[in-house]
């Protein structure tokens, strides 16, 4: 059959979204009309850096922070690695103990794994059967030589919210002031993030997860709050990210930020709770993985017994369904998921998981359609497999 | 990633399913690592006649263990023991090569068949050996 024709549904948002034609449209100028450096003093110059303050605004209104507190990156990658390595490089001498969790991103979890290799002790706090971080473990976890404390605010493959208010309660109190990061790149606008009122120093922020375009992303920067940089070159971003600025990428970024609103959070949910639903009505032998309540609006992760989660998404690719897995055969190692493995599943209940992820293009007519789709794909699969009925 | 081999076998697999008479089973993997496999096979003057698979595993572990019971049909044992690991990736034009270790393990559940048949035999003919002395 021809695949180019066929009808494709788009179920991974987690991995990256549709750029938004709004967004694309937003860009154009700063590409092809308007396309001085921001750096430089002539007309060009002025309208790039106008263009760029305007969306450094519109970020920080974001999340209640001073555009002064905005930093431009690269995305979420760039912005873990520019919080953890440059907070640490400018705070030496007060402590080489960094608490972070089991199931961070890679962007987190590298990065602190090479720190310990650079001689700092890491803690990775465990987290709940529905991935929650538990605010006693990390009491428990600090000492007088602890810096720096990173957490996700939601997690990239199931979805589950952690307690980011307490966190920052628990890193500031008895005045200890101990730094705390935060990667908010998958609840950044999907979720409300206030700086004024949460006390977390630093937050990474990323625009393709929310219809923006690929290739930039923030660091808000909590004022006083001293990094080192990471690259040498300019003095752009306040002499922290040396290199000319993606003006194109940033409006675009902004724009994305302005397009998110509580209608489709809303929409979302709703169609979020009916893929659920409808998986847990339809299949048999299923489990959810994460948090019922404390779930991002558009995260469904799902595990499938008796059967293997390449092959769900090889076989749901063939019906035009895009899904992303736990498996260890979707990864390039041997290892299943380490977020599955850190809420406890077995790994063969790891290896048979889907991740679902919605976003304002999704609608409820293609939630019908997987939810007729699914069924008969995973029957197809347990049919082959030696452990149903084993 | 996959040769259209792979996913034609992975999306039609052939000889899927459970022997109740079998005369050799071979199972191989866990599902700790993701990947079981389990063979049947019949077998008549040396030959094997009929031969099924039940897989839990990824694409490749799918399509292998279906070529596997294509490449063995109708051979001889000492035929069907000479198949390897890199036959089978060969007949379906390749793998990844991270899937060439953990996922191509049907060979080896055909080879564990038929030493699970071979053994069988030498039972039975122990137990008749041992008849005929009584």
């Amino acid at each position: 059959m021809d695949r180019e024709n066929k009808r494709r549904i788009y179920l991974d948002n987690g991995a990256t979204t549709r750029t938004d034609p709004r967004v694309v449209e937003a860009m154009l100028p700063y590409m092809t009309a308007e396309y001085g450096n921001a750096s430089s003093l002539h007309s060009f110059g002025v309208k790039a850096r106008d263009a760029m303050e305007k969306a450094r605004a519109t970020i920080a209104n974001a999340i209640h922070a001073k555009p002064s507190e905005i930093i431009f990156t690269s995305g979420g990658t760039e912005s873990d690695n520019l919080a953890i390595l440059g907070f640490v490089s400018a705070n030496k001498g007060r402590g080489n103990h960094i608490i972070t969790t089991r199931f961070e991103h890679p962007a987190v979890l590298n990065t602190c794994k090479h720190l310990e290799s650079e001689g700092f002790r890491v803690t990775y706090l465990p987290v709940t059967r529905e991935g929650i971080v538990g605010l006693e473990e990390l009491e428990m976890a600090i000492t007088d030589r602890t810096v720096l404390v990173s957490i996700m605010h939601a997690n990239n493959e199931i979805g589950s919210i952690q307690p980011l208010d307490r966190i920052a309660d628990v890193c500031k109190s008895k005045s200890r002031g101990i730094c705390l990061h935060s990667d908010a790149v998958q609840s950044f606008t999907k979720l409300p993030i206030d700086v004024s009122k949460t006390r977390v120093d630093m937050l990474s922020m990323s625009a393709h997860k929310i219809h923006g375009p690929k290739g930039v992303g923030a660091l808000y920067l909590r004022e006083g709050v001293k990094i080192n940089r990471l690259v040498f070159g300019g003095h752009h971003e306040r002499d922290l990210r040396p290199g000319t600025e993606n003006i194109a990428g940033i409006v675009g970024f902004a724009k994305a930020v302005e397009l998110m609103n509580r209608t489709e959070i809303a929409s979302m949910t709703k169609l979020r709770d009916m893929l659920i639903r409808g998986i847990m009505e339809g299949v048999s032998d299923v489990v959810l993985n994460g948090s019922q309540s404390e779930r991002l609006c558009n995260n469904v992760n799902i595990s499938f017994k008796y059967v293997e989660g390449e092959s769900l998404l090889l076989s749901l690719d063939a019906e035009g369904i895009a899904v992303s897995t736990g498996s260890a055969c979707s990864s390039r190692s041997l290892e299943p998921s380490h977020v599955l493995l850190s809420i406890g599943l077995r790994p063969e209940m790891a290896h048979g998981s889907l991740r679902f992820t919605l976003s304002r293009f999704t609608t409820e007519e293609e939630i019908d359609h997987v939810l007729e789709v699914l069924p008969r794909v995973v029957k197809r699969l347990r049919d082959i497999s030696p452990l149903k009925g084993g | 990633m996959y040769s259209k081999r792979v996913i034609e076998a992975f999306t039609n697999p052939h000889n899927v399913g459970v022997l109740e008479d079998a005369d050799g089973i071979g199972e191989v993997g866990n599902p700790v690592c993701g990947d079981i496999m389990k063979m049947y096979i019949k077998v008549r003057d040396g030959r094997i006649v009929d031969i099924k698979f039940q897989t839990f595993g990824c694409a490749a572990a799918i399509a292998t263990s279906s070529m596997i019971t294509d490449l063995a049909k109708g051979k001889t044992l000492e035929e069907a023991e000479k198949i390897t690991r890199n036959d089978v990736a060969e007949s379906l034009d390749g793998l990844p090569p991270i899937k060439m270790h953990c996922s191509n393990l049907a060979a080896d559940a055909l080879h564990k068949a038929i030493e699970d048949y071979r053994k069988k035999q030498t039972e039975k003919r122990l137990v008749k050996s041992l008849d005929k002395n009584i």
